[in-house]
């Protein structure tokens, strides 16, 4: 479904040049959950953005159901469409109101009739558990609603794929549960996931697989009991030995 | 018990320093003994103009019914073509059963007209409305370019609006007209326009690109993510958050160009500035008539002010 090869993220800065992913290859099978993990800085979120092309990448491939994104003639608009991304902030469109967020790319980009897209909104609405929030603007929900409404807005494109890029972390406490929950409930209907989190709770329950990265490159990989009651190598039994 | 304005001293000092100008003002002016003419102004905005009335056959006049100040001559052509006219009683020049020729005069017919003042306030404001429309799609486009990733359409964006920006709007009007007016064979109107719309979308053109870097970069990768092009993304997502932003400078900026157009009125253009300047040459009520222009222009500017409060208000509802 996803395959990465060798992908290398250089970003060339003022304080010098940074190899943010640094030669990862992985694979993810179609209803694989992957949980991505490791200390800031490693170069977790660049290597999600560099899957729906939010940045380009430097080196190697990325084939996405068969198309690589390293090809010029890719387009890249397609891709995005296939891989929804859910993002730390939120982002939801402040001057749209939670219906128009969720309706808006289904018509312009998946070419929709309004009402087609509507009940769909509605019924993803339902599924993330904010049927009545429909008509508000996003600045009148709280953080987990609208962290919901974000998922449920990337969920009305049908993806093939799901990308969090640390959907919990600006999170107040109590409302990270609730997010969680449908993330976990997507994840039982079979959705494709990869999901780079702090949660380990999280990791241990739902991931299929775990990747620790740490300074751009995927150093373990394993299943979630592998990896956190016996990891292999030192730099990941000091990374858990401190979330934990 | 409410509780008491704390600010009624200050309230009281505004006025009285309010006053005190008026006073000296006053004081100056009686110096230099100036003669008030403020009964001439009215004119400049309506006056009465007697219109000749002629008729347009030769003929004779049929009857003539008197009805209080105005009289009602019906005229008949040689092939019996009746045609009525209203003319000031006073001013009647025929009688009953008086042989006419084609454009003898009948009399003078008293209508109400706009004043120099009037008329100039009209070619300001279109003048204005034209240049700004122009402004905002220049500007909008330039600003865009501005934030774009070709290198070609941000050199140019930049190079013109650092021209414009950095030359005096009175030179660029001279520009417009005695150069690219002559060279392309432009109207003073066009070059005009042409020139208030290229100072102002220069200035439009720094709003917009303010506005599009001010919207956070998640917005833009949220709707790129889903699929949108930067087109759509730009239009459904970017300019409109931009715009709520914008909008008090960008109507400032619009404010800003009814004021600037009065530099029109140097390449003849008889706006309402220019239109001060004729009146007192036959006038000479120099005093009453730039106090009155000066009027005329915040009143137009308070009203858009205004105008611009209100819709900032409704667009407030999603914040
Ligand atoms: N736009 C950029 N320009 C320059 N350097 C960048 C840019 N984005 C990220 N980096 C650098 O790339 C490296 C990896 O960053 P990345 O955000 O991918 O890490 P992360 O694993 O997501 O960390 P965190 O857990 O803090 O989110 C960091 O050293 C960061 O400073
Ligand atoms: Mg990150």
């Amino acid at each position: 479904m996803i395959k990465a090869e060798n992908v290398v993220k250089i970003f060339a800065g003022r304080s010098g040049v940074v190899r943010a992913v640094d030669g990862v290859s992985t694979e993810v099978a179609r209803g694989e959950v992957v949980v991505v993990i490791g200390p800031s800085g490693s170069g977790k979120s660049t290597f999600l953005r560099c899957i729906n092309g939010l940045e380009t990448f430097t080196e190697g491939h990325i084939i996405i159901d068969g198309v690589d994104l390293a090809d010029k003639k890719t387009n890249i608009n397609k891709v995005r469409a296939e891989v929804g991304m859910v993002f730390q902030q939120f982002n939801l469109f402040p001057h749209k109101t939670v219906l128009e967020n969720l309706t808006l790319a289904q018509c312009r980009v998946r070419k929709r009739s309004k009402k087609v897209a509507e009940e769909k909104a509605q019924a993803l609405l339902k599924k993330v558990g904010i049927p009545e929030k429909a008509t508000e603007y996003p600045s009148r929900l709280s953080g987990g609603q609208q962290q919901r409404v974000a998922i449920a807005r990337a969920l009305a494109m049908d993806p093939k794929v799901m990308l969090f890029d640390e959907p919990t972390s600006a999170l107040d406490p109590e409302m990270v549960g609730e997010v969680l929950d449908v993330m976990k409930q997507l994840a039982r209907e079979g959705m494709t996931m990869i999901v780079v989190t702090h949660e380990m709770g999280f990791a241990r329950e739902v991931a299929d697989r775990v990747i620790f990265m740490d300074e751009g490159k995927v150093v373990e990989v394993g299943t979630p009991e592998h990896f956190f009651t016996n990891p292999k190598e030192e730099r990941a039994k000091l990374f858990l030995k401190q979330v934990l | 018990m409410k509780a008491r304005d704390k600010t009624w001293p200050w309230k009281l000092l505004l006025v009285a320093i309010l006053l005190g100008v008026a006073a000296g003002t006053w004081g100056a002016i009686k110096k230099i003994d100036y003669k008030w003419r403020w009964y001439r102004v009215p004119e400049y905005f309506f006056y009465l103009a007697d219109d000749v009335q002629k008729i347009p056959f030769d003929g004779k006049v049929g009857s003539i019914v008197k009805d209080g100040a105005t009289a009602r001559v019906t005229l008949i052509s040689e092939t019996s073509e009746e045609r009525v006219i209203k003319v000031e009683s006073e001013s009647l020049k025929v009688s009953e059963g008086e042989d006419l020729f084609e454009g003898d005069i009948v009399g003078f017919e008293k209508n109400l007209r706009l004043g120099p003042l009037m008329v100039g306030l009209w070619t300001t404001l279109w003048l204005s409305a034209i240049s700004s429309v122009f402004a905002l799609f220049l500007g909008l486009f330039t600003g865009i370019a501005r934030v774009s990733k070709n290198i070609t359409l941000r050199g140019l964006a930049m190079i013109y609006v650092e021209c414009i920006r950095g030359t005096p709007l009175l030179v660029q009007i001279f520009i417009a007209y005695f150069f690219l007016g002559t060279v392309f064979n432009l109207s003073r109107n066009v070059c005009g326009i042409g020139a208030l719309a290229l100072f102002a979308g220069a200035y439009v053109a720094e709003i917009v690109r303010a506005g599009v870097q001010s919207i956070p970069k998640g917005q833009m990768e949220a709707s790129r993510s889903l699929g949108m092009t930067a087109f759509q993304t730009m239009r459904d997502i970017i300019l409109p958050q931009a715009f709520k932003k914008i909008l008090p400078p960008l109507s400032g900026q619009f404010i800003s160009l009814i004021k600037d157009s009065s530099l029109v009125s140097v390449i003849a253009i008889t706006d309402l500035t220019k239109s001060g300047r004729e009146i007192i040459t036959s006038t000479f009520a120099t005093f009453e008539v730039w106090l009155v222009v000066a009027a005329m222009y915040l009143l137009v500017t308070s009203v858009l002010s205004q105008l611009v409060y209100y819709m900032e208000r409704r667009l407030a509802v999603s914040d």
